[in-house]
């Protein structure tokens, strides 16, 4: 369903990133002033009515979030922005951040003033220099013009807005993780509870929020909660980036209401699968989400509407195959990752990742036996569940959809002694675990 | 312990495992650097300041070419905490180099989108070119080739970085000429992001 962006919107003007084109061309700075002038509460109160979920992955509601803080506290409250996107196949707040840096910085003032928190910590990945900058430069011109700093619009209100930089982990991209990181140690989950609503960064109450989610505050305070409810389908609302990539004619970010449907992403707004081949299958939500076959993908590409369709929206970056691509080596490719961005806390997740990925690369090399695919399927239930963060379940998925769905191409490996579809834009020579 | 029969047990380097750096030439900030890097630690409570760790960590970096373990020591120093609070953040991070690198890093994303649009193509190209397997450093030490994980810009894939230089859209046939492009002109022979419609 077509739909006027909202987060998007002139994005490949020239100079859209900057303070003058914020302000003229779009309601620059006008959403702050109006939350200013509410309480906190009425701020929480319009997220929580808008419906608004997190867009980080877990689509947790955000108002919810916000209120959970500990307001009484007499600690310091932070929010963490969680700009390390390293989900495979998303590259969303890439775009925000690079084209529209005063929309999050925005976002983040009025979810300080929502949560009565002073200062917001936009966390970003240590690959994206080029998007640093742009985010640095915005940063300084919304001190300058008054937008941040102190006493912002005469209000008594405070707030400071600094960017960190990370340094290469997946890792640091769950939310407390993404913490101890903050705090300058490894990229480790904590154990929840306490919940970072309670404990946070610096054991203070803190809000981790995603750059997308933190996008979509201003237009809710500017236009309103029923405004932005009625954009998509119940507990759904609002507008969408979705990010299609792999085998498809037009890849990109596209951003559409949560009515719009897998499909429809794929052929209307990705033009179709590339090089005139068949769609084999898509991975709807980031690297860790169950596939969905051609026959699946007629679903609203909604938090509600995929997991009904037995997956989950997770990141909104969807990863398109065609019917050239071996899903054997599919599952070795995103076991390379999960074994290689594990942080290695706790064993099941460390040690399986591995064991995953050898057994995989040796069926894939064609030196399997039958027994292998069994097995592969207990160490990815030994791992799902039963680890430290999400991560652990994230790891299993690959391996577990992927036989769920095609055993067969397994067997043939098996059987066969070798890979049964080796696509040309693969290596000549295979490339095994390193 | 092996509990697979045919696969032994053994274990690469895992990230969350120790390794150590070579000692390196002596290092110390600049005053320029060590204000540079006080401005930093002013944006977090004062008993708070190793939240700048990373931040100091890409500094010893730029200087050094990777992370020694003076510069290591003296980051510490700077921070006030212990020289294994930094060891540890140090060797954790994808980003920080354990080991002296080529002039140039070429990292290429290896990850789904990528690998789907000929990623592995790019590299093995590459590999051939510069008679390297991906890890290593060229005999001249202009190269060094990596793969990396995900970069998050999966629609211009293959995804290419060299140093902190992007690249995007990288075909498998041209990968040979993107190493007489960056000799020729460094980081700016590449092509960046497509985001910067202004260049
Ligand atoms: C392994 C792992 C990696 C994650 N990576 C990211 C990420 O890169 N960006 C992000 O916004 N959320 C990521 N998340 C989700 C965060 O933990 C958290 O739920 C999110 O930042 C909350 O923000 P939201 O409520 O606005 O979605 C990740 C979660 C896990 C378990
Ligand atoms: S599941 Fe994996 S990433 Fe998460 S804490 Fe355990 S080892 Fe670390
Ligand atoms: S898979 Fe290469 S940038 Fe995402």
């Amino acid at each position: 369903m077509a739909m006027e962006p909202i987060l998007t919107p002139l994005v490949r003007e020239p100079g859209s990133y900057t303070l003058d084109f914020y302000l003229q061309r779009l309601d620059g700075y006008q959403a702050l002033r109006k939350a200013l002038g509410m309480t906190p509460d009425q701020v929480i109160d319009a997220v929580k009515a808008s419906g608004l979920r997190g867009r980080g992955g877990a689509g947790f509601p955000t108002g919810m979030k916000w209120q959970f803080v500990d307001k009484k506290s007499p600690k310091a409250k932070y929010i963490c922005c969680n700009a390390d996107e390293s989900e495979p196949g998303t590259f969303k707040d890439h775009l925000l951040m690079e084209r529209n840096p005063h929309l999050l910085i925005e976002g983040c003032a009025i979810g300080c003033h929502a949560i009565g928190s002073s200062v917001a910590y936009i966390y970003i990945r240590g690959e994206f220099l080029h998007v640093q900058h742009h985010l640095e430069a915005a940063i300084a011109e919304a001190y300058k013009a008054g937008y941040l700093g102190k006493n912002i619009f005469g209000t008594g209100f405070n707030c400071d807005v600094y960017m960190h930089r990370g340094a290469g982990a997946y890792e640091a991209g769950e939310e407390t993780a993404l913490i101890e990181s903050l705090e300058g140690k490894r990229a480790q989950p904590r154990i929840k509870p306490p919940f970072p609503a309670v404990e946070g960064l610096y054991n203070c109450p803190t809000a981790v929020n995603n750059v997308e989610t933190l996008c979509n505050v201003p237009s809710i305070v500017l236009k309103g909660a029923e405004w932005f409810a009625a954009l998509g389908p119940e507990k759904n609302g609002g507008p969408k980036l979705f990010c299609v990539s792999g085998h498809v004619v037009k890849p990109g970010v596209f951003e559409a209401s949560m009515h719009t449907t897998v499909k429809s992403l794929i052929y209307d707004y990705a033009g179709g699968i590339a090089n005139g081949r068949q769609l084999k299958a898509v991975i709807p939500g980031g690297s860790s989400v169950p596939i969905l076959l051609p026959d699946q993908i007629d679903v609203p590409a909604s938090f509600d509407g995929l997991m009904k369709a037995g997956s989950l929206l997770g990141s909104a970056g969807m990863i398109v195959m065609d019917d050239t691509t071996c899903m054997v080596w599919v599952a070795q490719n995103l076991l390379h990752f999960y074994r290689h961005e594990s942080c290695g806390k706790c064993t099941p997740c460390r040690e399986g990742g591995d064991w995953l990925l050898k057994m995989l690369s040796k069926i894939e090399r064609g030196e399997g036996q039958m027994r292998d695919i069994d097995l592969l399927l207990s160490v990815a239930d030994n791992i799902a569940g039963k680890t430290l963060c999400a991560f652990g379940d994230a790891a299993a998925t690959p391996v577990l959809t992927t036989i769920k769905q095609f055993r067969h191409e397994f067997e043939a490996h098996i059987r066969e002694g070798r890979c049964t579809c080796p696509a040309d834009w693969r290596a000549k020579e295979p490339v095994g675990a390193h | 312990m092996s509990f697979h029969p045919e696969i032994p047990y053994t274990t690469g380097q895992h990230r969350s495992e120790r390794l150590l750096s070579p000692e390196g030439e002596p290092f110390a900030f600049t005053p320029e650097q060590r204000a540079r890097f006080e401005e930093l630690a002013s944006h977090y409570p004062p008993e708070r300041r190793k939240s700048a760790v990373i931040f100091a960590l890409f500094m010893v970096q730029e200087q050094v070419g990777y992370v020694s373990r003076s510069g290591m020591r003296h980051v510490a120093a700077v921070i006030g905490c212990t020289p294994a609070e930094v060891e540890e953040v140090a060797t954790y991070y994808a980003m920080f180099y354990k080991q002296p690198v080529g002039t140039f890093v070429i990292q290429v994303c290896r990850t789904l989108s990528c690998a789907l649009k000929g990623a592995e193509r790019v590299t093995e190209e590459i590999a051939n070119a510069l008679h390297i397997k991906p890890g290593e450093t060229d005999t001249t030490g202009t190269f060094t080739l990596v793969e990396v994980e995900c970069l998050g810009a999966c629609d211009r894939a293959p995804v290419v970085m060299v140093n902190d230089g992007w690249h995007e859209c990288q075909r498998p046939e041209d990968a040979v000429r993107l190493l007489d492009v960056v000799r020729a002109r460094g980081e700016a022979g590449l092509s960046g992001c497509v985001h910067r419609v202004e260049k």
